[in-house]
Formats: structure tokens, C-alpha cells, sequence
């Protein structure tokens, strides 16, 4: 039966202090009495529309009775046939928008931990001694996948199961995309990365990193002499944005790509030992309130800067960033600067950051995204002095691959046109999913329409065989 | 992996290196480059492609070893494999005008005239090179040179070998109509002052000029924006728009001192290199 309990069973995390100067993962993860104890919570409802929150319609209450009940394989598969990424997704989906926003339980009390939950049963079954996964390539077409980021990553094992011999191409020298560059290890560790993949791998997929399909091979070599009956395109939405503004190309100023990326794929954490460096000072402004902003905030603390700001032109209403990741940054004592916008990046001499020049807002009316639009307030212009500046206000598609690719539709955002309520692109047998086509979002959604696609170019394959 | 098939030095600190990559080969275009990284933990850093073969499968690369990473690669024999390479990046370069274009090499920069001027001498124009170096044993690749072009220049600072002076002295003389003449149209590779002080040589000349840029770069696909650089009051990203820019446009001042952002650091991981063997083969 269920239990009636107010609150959520607390994610046992590191301590901020602590953890903030490191980059071990913050939230240390359910131990089974806890996973138990909140799995008790749930009501199954007759009608579960925390299903109806989820992108891929996880059967929620399913899997957490199988928790409940102690049978931790059967939620695993349970969890697994909906969702192929559940460690991931346990950890960065934002919960609060999607499944427990609408949990039964959550009008009154909290909602049911679903997050937590899941992250608990995939720990659980990576865990576990390896279950042997024997390759079954028996389809005779193959099909290419451009991108290794998670709608990448998905698409493929889907379709590997299904029995197709897929290759991955990978423009960088590791593969997840977001997943390996952009997230920070204390929230997605990389050997969470690391076992999907070898998953992958043992299924039979192929892995080629360090190739940039439409400059080292084109799309029509893939689709041509190289013999790819189907490709799937998730190249995800890695062209940061510029504000535009006086000064941002002076030394010490970044885009939140370029900063995560020397730490998270390049190990700048570690130089002199990696020999990448990244350059941060005592105080560290960062442009944006989302995800990425937050996870930049806190990797420039962890590689030794004093203060950490979030500088955003609305308020903590509007911001992007999952709710859990705003408490971790506020215990961590990153420093909020709500409603001021950034009009300039002042420089020295030599042309390093010294400040940055900003103007206060107020809300008004609501905007295209119906959110508040924030409106300058005259006279309010003031500097806040920093030693870096790291712009995280958003990313486009990346446009490599349409430089070079005949025939392939976008709008003009840069995102791939797909058909209604498909995959499928504007050239024949190429399908398209992910941040490529819708921008960028989440990781769920692109796992998401990976999923879909598989399904879709497996059904134009059989079609054409 | 690439695996090195030919290593030549060159200079006492430059090294010639042909390297196994049929699909870069099959697509590389003059004025592209790679990226390569030689080790887990290393960094990724941008080599120009000197020449392509694309029956043989193979690219020629030159490298000045002067940081951590083209240190590190000078470890490397013939059989080593390097562990990262990927390309070709950025934009095939494209010559709007025809007639005599000459290109101007300052140190290993010459090497990236091989494909380039070749390309250009088969499509009927009047090529020159005008290859620069402090002096004679710096000079690089002259036979090489030699037979993609017309017309081979030598400069030496110290008047060792060719013309005693700099190279934008021997294209002043040439835009006066000395020698083969004067340019159509000007490319120049090379360290940033020499490109900068051609771009001042051809400035307000009439002589449409275009210069590689070479920004620090991490990924080369224009996903980091750590190679912007500014043309023509517009922000570029060298690696996908670039890595060659009209001269005359290019915010120089810019990109030098964004080019010393981390000379302290290059300076710290570079003695580091001076005492640390490369593990080949590691991951
Ligand atoms: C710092 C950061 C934090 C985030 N936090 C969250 C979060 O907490 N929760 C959440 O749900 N979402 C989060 N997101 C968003 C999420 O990561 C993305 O929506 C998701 O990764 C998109 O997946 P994708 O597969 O479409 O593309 P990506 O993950 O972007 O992967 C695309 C891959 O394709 C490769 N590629 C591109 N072009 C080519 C080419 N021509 N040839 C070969 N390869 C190519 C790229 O190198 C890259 O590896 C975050 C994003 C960032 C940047
Ligand atoms: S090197 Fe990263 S965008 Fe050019």
C-alpha cells in the first residue's frame, strides 16, 4: 500500500563546501532503503499522467511498484524499454516541468522523487555483473549516424537491436557530444557516459570519431559509394551565440561552450598535467540563467575562481536552469545578479576583462515566449567588476553539415525542417532528430526522437528492401 | 589515427611529415588544415595541410616545433601513429581573380603554398613564390617550390641566400614591376608579423590580398567560438569561415593580443614537455 509522507526522501549530497572546490558528482544517489522508502510513495494512479509529463512516456508508476516491491531487474527493463538513456536522464532531466510536475501526489505534498528514482534503478543495473549482449547485425542495409550526442547515441542502439549494422561519425575525438563537453562530471559523471556506450558497442555499433560528415566524407559519399542505406542526422545545437556587445573579444572573455569544453573534454581541470589550459580569475561573471549557465558557473568556482556571478537580464522566474541545479549553485555560493543586463565588457590596456558594464531591468508586459519582458530602467547603468566574462545565452545549429549538403531543408534558425510529426528530412532516406531540428532543448527530447527515428527509418528500410 | 609514413626534418626545428589519412586526402582542398592531438590529455591544435596526394591516401604536414603539442610530435617516428587527426577543416580557398598571384611564405608558412600554388599554375595563372627566411638553412622546401610555380623568390634577413632583405621588400619591388612583376593578387602565410606587414605592403595598391589567420583553436568545427576574430567590423570564426581572410579587413591588433592569452600557461605546459617522454599509443 501506499504511504502517505509529505516530503521527498532528500538525495543524500556533498557537502558545498567541499564540493564546490572538486568535481566529484554532488548528489551521491539513493541507497535502497531510500529508493524503497520513496517508491512507497507512489499512488499508482488508475491514471498516471506523470506519464503524460514524460517526452518518451515512461510507464512511471510501473517501474517504481517494481521498486516498492524490491525487484530492482524488472524496473530496470521496465524503464529501459522507454527509455534507453535512464542514468543519464535521472540526473539531468528537468523533472519538475515534465513528470513530477504533474504527479497526483504533488498537489498536496511533494511529488514523488521520479527523478531520483530513476537514476537509482539504472545505477542499480550498471551495478550489476555485465549481462552478456550478443551482436545480431542481420539486416543487409546499413545505416549511417552523424552526431554522437544522446539522440545520436539512442537512434543507433535502437536500430542495432533491430538488427542493422550502424556506424556512428563522430565530428570530435570522444563521443556524447553535450553529454561529454558540456556537462560537467559533478553532475554526469563520464563513466555513466562511458558504460551507455559500451552497451552500444557490445550491441555491435560502430564508433568513428575524429569524421565531420559534409567535410571529411559528404552525404552523398555516405549515401553513395560508401553504400549507407539510411542516415540519421543529430548534430545538436553546438554554434554558441554572441550578445554583441562593446568588448566581447577581449582576453578573458569565453562562450560557455568554449569554457566547458576546455574542462570537460579537455581536462583543463588538470593542466599543466592536460594540456589544455583555461584562464580564470577571482571573479566570474557569467551571462544566462540556464543549465548551461549554472554548470559554468560552478566548473569556473571548482577551477579557482573566488566569486561566481550569474548575470541575467530577468529574474529567477524566468530562468531556464532546472530547479535542483538553482539550490546547488545557491549552497555553493554562487552570487545572483537578477534583472541586470549586460550593455559592455570593459578591458585595460593590455585588453583583459576588468567589468562588466550593466543596466538594471524591470518586468513588463509579456513577451512572444509569454514571458516577462524586462525593460531597462533609465539611469540605473553601473559596473561590476570581473577578471572573466563567459557568455552562455544560448546556441544554433551547427552548419557544417548544411554548408555542404544538397537538397537538405532549414529554416531560419539554422534547425534541420523535418515533416510533420516525423523524421524524415527533405532528402530522401536521411531522418533527422535532436537539437538539430528543434534547437536547443534536452536530452530526453532528443533521446527521444532518436528513438522515433529508428523506428521510422526502419520501417522506410523494410519499405525499400 | 593516422600513422606517419614519412618524417623529414626540414630546419633544425621544423619537421616534414606525410601521414596516412585517405579520407582527409580524398576531400582536402588548398588553404584547409587539420586538427591533431597526440596524446590522451593532450591538446588539440590546428597544422596547416601542406599538400595532399589523394591516389596514395596521404597528407603532408610541416610543423615548427615551438609548443607543447608540436613537441610533442617531434617525438614520433616514421610508424607511430597519431592519435587524433581530423579534418580537412575550413574553407577551400577560393581565388576570385586570375593573372600572376603571388604567394608569399614566411618560415614553415612556405609549406602551405605547395598544393596551393600548384592548383593555381593548372588553372592558367602566372604564379610566384616568395619564400622568406632569416637565413639560408632556415629556408624550406626551395626544390619543392621550385616545381609547383613560374617564378621562385628566395629572401634571407641576412642576404645568405636570394634577396638580402625581407620579403615585403622584394614584393615592394616586384608591385614596382621588378622581377615577374607586379601581383594580381597577393596570399600570405606565415607568422603574424610578416602577414601583417604584407597587408601594409598591398594596402591602398589595388592588389587584392588574403592572409591565414591562425587564432588558438579547440574544435575546429565552430562550436567553442575560442577562434573569433574580427573582419570587416564583423566577428568570423576562423575555423569555419577561415582560416584565410581578406587581408586589408582583418582587425590585426585584435588577434594578436587574443593570440597571447595564454602565453604564461603555453610557457609552463612547454617545459613540461622539455622533461616528459609521450607515451605513444596511450588512451
Ligand atoms: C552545458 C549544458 C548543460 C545542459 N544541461 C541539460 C540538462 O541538465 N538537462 C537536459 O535535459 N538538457 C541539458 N542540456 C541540453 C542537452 O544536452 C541537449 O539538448 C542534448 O545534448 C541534445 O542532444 P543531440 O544528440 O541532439 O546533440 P548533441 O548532444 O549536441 O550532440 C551532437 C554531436 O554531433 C556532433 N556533430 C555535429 N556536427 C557533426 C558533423 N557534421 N559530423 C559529425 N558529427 C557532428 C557534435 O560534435 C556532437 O558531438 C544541456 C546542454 C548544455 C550545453
Ligand atoms: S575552434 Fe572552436 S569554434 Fe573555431
Amino acid at each position: 500500500m501506499p504511504v502517505k509522507r509529505v516530503q521527498k526522501t532528500p538525495m543524500p549530497e556533498r557537502d558545498a563546501v567541499l564540493r564546490s572546490h572538486d568535481f566529484k558528482e554532488v548528489n551521491e544517489g539513493y541507497g535502497i532503503a531510500h529508493a524503497q522508502f520513496e517508491a512507497e510513495r507512489c499512488l499508482r494512479c488508475q491514471d498516471p499522467i506523470c506519464i503524460d509529463g514524460c517526452p518518451v512516456r515512461v510507464p512511471i508508476p510501473e517501474f517504481i511498484h517494481q521498486v516498492a516491491k524490491g525487484d530492482m531487474r524488472a524496473a530496470a527493463e521496465i524503464l529501459r524499454r522507454s527509455n534507453p538513456l535512464p542514468a543519464v536522464c535521472g540526473r539531468v532531466c528537468p523533472q519538475e516541468v515534465q513528470c513530477e510536475e504533474q504527479c497526483s501526489i504533488g498537489i498536496r505534498f511533494k511529488p514523488v522523487a521520479i527523478g531520483y528514482l530513476e537514476r537509482f534503478v539504472a545505477d542499480w543495473e550498471m551495478e550489476q555483473p555485465a549481462v552478456e549482449i550478443r551482436a545480431n547485425l542481420h539486416q543487409d542495409q546499413k545505416v549511417a549516424i552523424v552526431g554522437s550526442g544522446p539522440a545520436g547515441l539512442v537512434c543507433a542502439g535502437e536500430l542495432a537491436r533491430l538488427g542493422y549494422p550502424v556506424t556512428i561519425f563522430e565530428a570530435l575525438h570522444a563521443p556524447g557530444g553535450v553529454l561529454r563537453y558540456g556537462i560537467p562530471e559533478f553532475r554526469l559523471p563520464k563513466n555513466v557516459l562511458d558504460w551507455e556506450i559500451e552497451q552500444l558497442k557490445k550491441l555491435g555499433v560502430e564508433i568513428q570519431c575524429n569524421v565531420i560528415i559534409g567535410k571529411t566524407i559528404t552525404m552523398d559519399e555516405l549515401m553513395g559509394e560508401m553504400g549507407f542505406s539510411a542516415v540519421f542526422i543529430g548534430t545538436g545545437a553546438g554554434l554558441p551565440s554572441f550578445l554583441g556587445i562593446p568588448g566581447e573579444n577581449l582576453n578573458g572573455v569565453y562562450s560557455a561552450n568554449e569554457f566547458l569544453t576546455r574542462v570537460n573534454l579537455m581536462h583543463a581541470n588538470d593542466f599543466p598535467n592536460a594540456d589544455t589550459p583555461v584562464m580564470v580569475g577571482r571573479r566570474v561573471a557569467v551571462i544566462g540563467a540556464g543549465n548551461t549557465a549554472m554548470d559554468t558557473v560552478r566548473t569556473a568556482l571548482r577551477v579557482g575562481a573566488e566569486h561566481g556571478m550569474i548575470v541575467y537580464r530577468r529574474s529567477d522566474q524566468e530562468m531556464t536552469a532546472r530547479v535542483e541545479e538553482h539550490h546547488h549553485a545557491i549552497e555553493e555560493g554562487v552570487e545572483f545578479h537578477w534583472l541586470t543586463n549586460p550593455v559592455e565588457v570593459l578591458g585595460d590596456e593590455d585588453g583583459w576583462v576588468t567589468g562588466l558594464r550593466c543596466v538594471r531591468m524591470e518586468l513588463g508586459a509579456p513577451d512572444d515566449s509569454g514571458r516577462a519582458r524586462p525593460v531597462p530602467i533609465e539611469g540605473s547603468e553601473f559596473v561590476i567588476p570581473v577578471d572573466n566574462v563567459v557568455l552562455s545565452i544560448g546556441n544554433k545549429p551547427n552548419p557544417l553539415l548544411l554548408q555542404t549538403t544538397k537538397g537538405l531543408a532549414s529554416n531560419k534558425w539554422g534547425c534541420l525542417v523535418v515533416h510533420d510529426g516525423t523524421s524524415e528530412t527533405s532528402r530522401d532516406h536521411v531522418f533527422a532528430g535532436g537539437d538539430a531540428v528543434t534547437g536547443a532543448a534536452t536530452v530526453i527530447l532528443a533521446a527521444g526522437a532518436g528513438k522515433t527515428a529508428a523506428t521510422e527509418i526502419h520501417e522506410d528500410l523494410r519499405a525499400n528492401s | 589515427m593516422a600513422e606517419i609514413l614519412e618524417k623529414r626534418p626540414l630546419t633544425p626545428i621544423t619537421r616534414l611529415y606525410r601521414v596516412d589519412a585517405p579520407l582527409v586526402a580524398k576531400s582536402a582542398q588548398p588553404g584547409q588544415f587539420v586538427i591533431v592531438r597526440v596524446r590522451d590529455g593532450g591538446e588539440r591544435i590546428p597544422l596547416t595541410i601542406a599538400d595532399y596526394d589523394r591516389d596514395a591516401g596521404t597528407l603532408t604536414i610541416v610543423v615548427q616545433e615551438v609548443g607543447t603539442t608540436t613537441r610533442y610530435l617531434g617525438q614520433l617516428d616514421v610508424g607511430d601513429d597519431i592519435l587524433d587527426l581530423v579534418g580537412p577543416l575550413g574553407m577551400p580557398l577560393e581565388i576570385p581573380v586570375k593573372g600572376h598571384i603571388v604567394g608569399i611564405g614566411g618560415g614553415f608558412g612556405a609549406a602551405a603554398l605547395l598544393c596551393l600554388m600548384r592548383e593555381l599554375r593548372q588553372r592558367g595563372d602566372t604564379t610566384t613564390i616568395i619564400n622568406g627566411a632569416r637565413e639560408k638553412d632556415l629556408l624550406i622546401l626551395n626544390d619543392e617550390l621550385a616545381g609547383v610555380c613560374d617564378n621562385l623568390e628566395l629572401c634571407t634577413d641576412d642576404g645568405s641566400a636570394g634577396f638580402h632583405g625581407l620579403v615585403t621588400e622584394r614584393l615592394a619591388q616586384l608591385i614596382d614591376g621588378d622581377g615577374p612583376g607586379r601581383p594580381d593578387m597577393v596570399i600570405a602565410i606565415g607568422p603574424m608579423l610578416m602577414i601583417r606587414a604584407v597587408t601594409e605592403t598591398t594596402r591602398g595598391k589595388d592588389i587584392p590580398t588574403l592572409v591565414s589567420l591562425d587564432p588558438l583553436m579547440i574544435d575546429g568545427t565552430g562550436m567553442c567560438g575560442g577562434c573569433r576574430v574580427t573582419v570587416d567590423n564583423e566577428v568570423k570564426f576562423a575555423c569555419v569561415d577561415g582560416p584565410f581572410f581578406d587581408a586589408h579587413q582583418v582587425d590585426f591588433e585584435e588577434a594578436v593580443r587574443r593570440n597571447k592569452m595564454y602565453v604564461r600557461q603555453e610557457g609552463e605546459s612547454k617545459n613540461r614537455t622539455a622533461c616528459r617522454k609521450l607515451v605513444v599509443g596511450q588512451d
